[in-house]
């Protein structure tokens, strides 16, 4: 049996003009599904060439990685060399990283939420492809769309009021920021809140209406257990920019807590697959077969004890009574937990902004070299992230190694991806727009970094070859 | 991502335009357009047969940002043989273990061992710099371009490197 060479099928999108991914599904020699293989068809080499570079360069260079997530990267990079300086930033630069930090997790959450995902929520998943995007909201619902854009809008602003721009700023810098906020700009900021707060608002009871009406979906939707990883401050509460980290298992029990990110390496491990450029991280103790570990707004939320603001705490109680207690491990919630960390962004926000400090000029303190490894974390809308160096002694980089949030929920996309083939592909031979719909919205929910292509905002674009056990193309299927 | 930084203004695009195929919308087959705006440099088999088809099929081909441009961080690679940049990651990296194997699967691009900017491949109409670009400059491009103007970047606000 072993020896017959397994019949593939061949899902893959065709609209993209960076970083796509495309699906091989493997048949046994019966027709049924035996697995899915997800390509993640990006690859850059970031580790490699930023060797010989400055370590200085890193919270500049490595934030290109992403264009909806770069200023994460900035944070785990500039962590990392004040590892390396061996210094501590200044108060107000911290206080303006972390509300720089929290205005990307508004707007990449507003992104997910309100352009790629509400349009199936809000027009239906079997609604006109054509117009089953942004530019179709808006003309059905002008004020949700208009809202979903100018949340967006209100959490690049901060960037752009901080920094003067609102994508790969500069001025995150080791020891804090570059640049002040200005009185000026605290209250243009602070004026957006109650407006942000709403939609967010609405986004929440968006979600929750379609909970209500398709209950049985959702509750059964890629509800695999797996372990879960993130950030908690001192308390257990839900942390995005500094803090320690907490790993619990399919029950809910903490194994590991108050973990020390510079510790990662004792506790995760990557394998490299032959079938995509993205690798496939799992948690050490438990080997690569039964490691796997999901990051993001859903873990994040499984393994924090509460949330640090009042409004997001209310919700949170809600979210975690559908696990009864136990973590919540319905792949489609992952859209609730965005939105309350979102709501939980906004009110922070406001926190901060309300701080006096928060327009103090005291925002960097100055290092020099003096350590030879630096490790910085930070939660990244899609999860933890790792930059980790390594210098020669006069600050030069020997090695780099970054672990990529979207990395670490590859092994789990790609479960839920073969998951929903075996529900739907019985007889190997067709695939049915059903399972293709299926697909989409397994990988939507996860809101992987290679969004920008496989993610589109409509109808995800698939290409579907069936081919024999000879390599034999037997049906071919485009959308 | 920084087309959507014109933020609202992006309704009064659709007015003038059909976005037929981008990120944000869905596309099948790429049709005969009048303009597409290409971010990204060159770097593999796939991306250069995708260029072709996208120069055969458009008008106006705009080159958007640094790495359409002139490859910018993409490019930094070129510094070193592919097959070393493949090992750092794949191999040597701290975080592997001792398993991995270089990604080879059929259904994944092939790396060119250089990566090069648009105009190498193919003619390119007009540049957007910028990593990235900013938007007010997105906008202004395109609507010059939608009401028959060319658009004039020399104002150096406009220019944007990095």
């Amino acid at each position: 049996m072993a020896s017959i060479e397994k019949r593939k099928i061949i899902i893959s999108p065709v609209t993209r003009i960076e970083g796509h991914a495309r699906i091989t599904i493997q048949l046994d020699d019966t027709g049924a599904v035996d697995e899915a293989l997800f390509h993640v068809n990006e690859f850059r080499g970031f580790e490699k060439f930023c060797e010989g570079r400055m370590y200085t360069e890193m919270p500049t260079i490595t934030p290109r990685i992403c264009g909806i997530c770069p200023i994460s990267h900035s944070i785990a990079s500039v962590k990392a060399c004040e590892m390396i300086q061996g210094i501590k930033p200044a108060y107000t630069g911290n206080l303006l990283r972390r509300l720089i930090q929290l205005g990307q997790n508004i707007s990449s959450h507003a992104l997910s939420f309100f352009h790629l995902s509400s349009p199936d929520f809000l027009l239906g998943y079997d609604s006109d492809p054509a117009s089953r995007n942004i530019i179709g909201i808006a003309n059905q619902f002008p004020d949700i769309a208009l809202r979903g854009i100018r949340l967006r809008k209100f959490g690049q602003e901060i960037s752009e009021r901080i920094t003067g721009k609102k994508i790969h700023i500069m001025g995150i810098a080791p020891g804090g920021m570059a640049m002040p906020l200005t009185a000026e700009n605290r209250k243009a900021l602070l004026d957006w809140i109650p407006e942000a707060k709403e939609t967010v608002r609405i986004g929440i009871d968006i979600i929750k209406n379609f909970h209500r009406e398709n209950e049985a979906m959702v509750k059964s939707f890629a509800t695999s257990p797996t372990l879960y990883l993130g950030m908690i401050g001192e308390n257990g509460e839900q942390e995005l920019y500094e803090g320690n980290l907490r790993f619990i298992d399919a029950d809910g029990t903490i194994l590991q807590d108050q973990l020390d990110p510079k510790r990662y390496l004792e506790f995760i491990a990557e394998r490299s697959v032959n079938w995509s450029y993205l690798k496939y991280p799992y948690y050490k103790p438990y080997g690569f077969d039964k490691g796997f570990y999901r990051v993001g707004p859903l873990a994040r939320l499984n393994v924090a004890s509460k949330m640090k603001t009042p409004e997001a705490q209310e919700e949170f109680l809600l979210f975690r009574a559908i696990g009864n207690g136990k973590p919540v491990h319905g792949t489609f919630y992952f859209h609730y937990a965005r939105l309350i960390e979102a709501l939980c962004s906004v009110e922070e926000a406001e926190m901060l902004l309300n701080n006096p400090a928060i327009i103090s000029t005291d925002i960097q303190t100055h290092g020099r070299w003096n350590y030879n490894e630096g490790i910085g974390c930070a939660e990244a809308p899609r999860g933890t992230l790792f930059h980790h160096y390594i210098t020669d002694d006069t600050g030069k980089l020997k090695n780099v190694n970054l672990l990529i949030a979207t990395g670490q929920n590859n092994p789990s996309m790609n479960r839920s991806i073969t998951e929903v083939a075996k529900q739907y592909i019985h007889d190997g031979t067709k695939v049915s727009e059903g399972m293709l719909n299926r697909v989409e919205s397994t990988i939507r929910c996860y809101d992987p970094c290679l969004s920008c292509s496989t993610h589109a905002i409509g109808q995800m674009p698939m290409e579907i070859d069936i081919v024999d056990r000879d390599g034999k193309l037997i049906d071919h299927v485009i959308r | 991502m920084s087309l959507l930084d014109i933020d609202e203004r992006i309704l009064d695009l659709v007015k003038l335009a059909d976005i037929v195929k981008c990120p944000i919308v869905d596309g099948k087959e790429l049709p005969e357009v009048d303009i597409t705006l290409v971010e990204g440099s060159v770097t593999s088999d796939e991306h250069e047969r995708e260029i072709l088809h996208i120069r055969k099929q458009s008008k106006l081909v705009v080159a958007l940002g640094d790495c359409a441009v002139m490859t910018n961080v993409t490019g930094m690679r070129n510094y070193f043989q592919l097959q070393d940049v493949f090992d750092t990651a794949y191999v040597n990296a701290i975080s592997n273990d001792k398993e991995g194997k270089v990604p080879d699967h059929p259904a994944l691009l092939r790396l060119n061992d250089k990566v090069v900017p648009l105009q190498e491949v193919i003619k390119v109409d007009f540049v957007i710099p910028g990593c990235p670009p900013s938007a007010d400059v997105i906008f202004y491009v395109l609507s010059e371009f939608l009401n028959d103007r060319v658009p004039d970047l020399s104002d150096v606000k406009k220019l944007r490197y990095g």
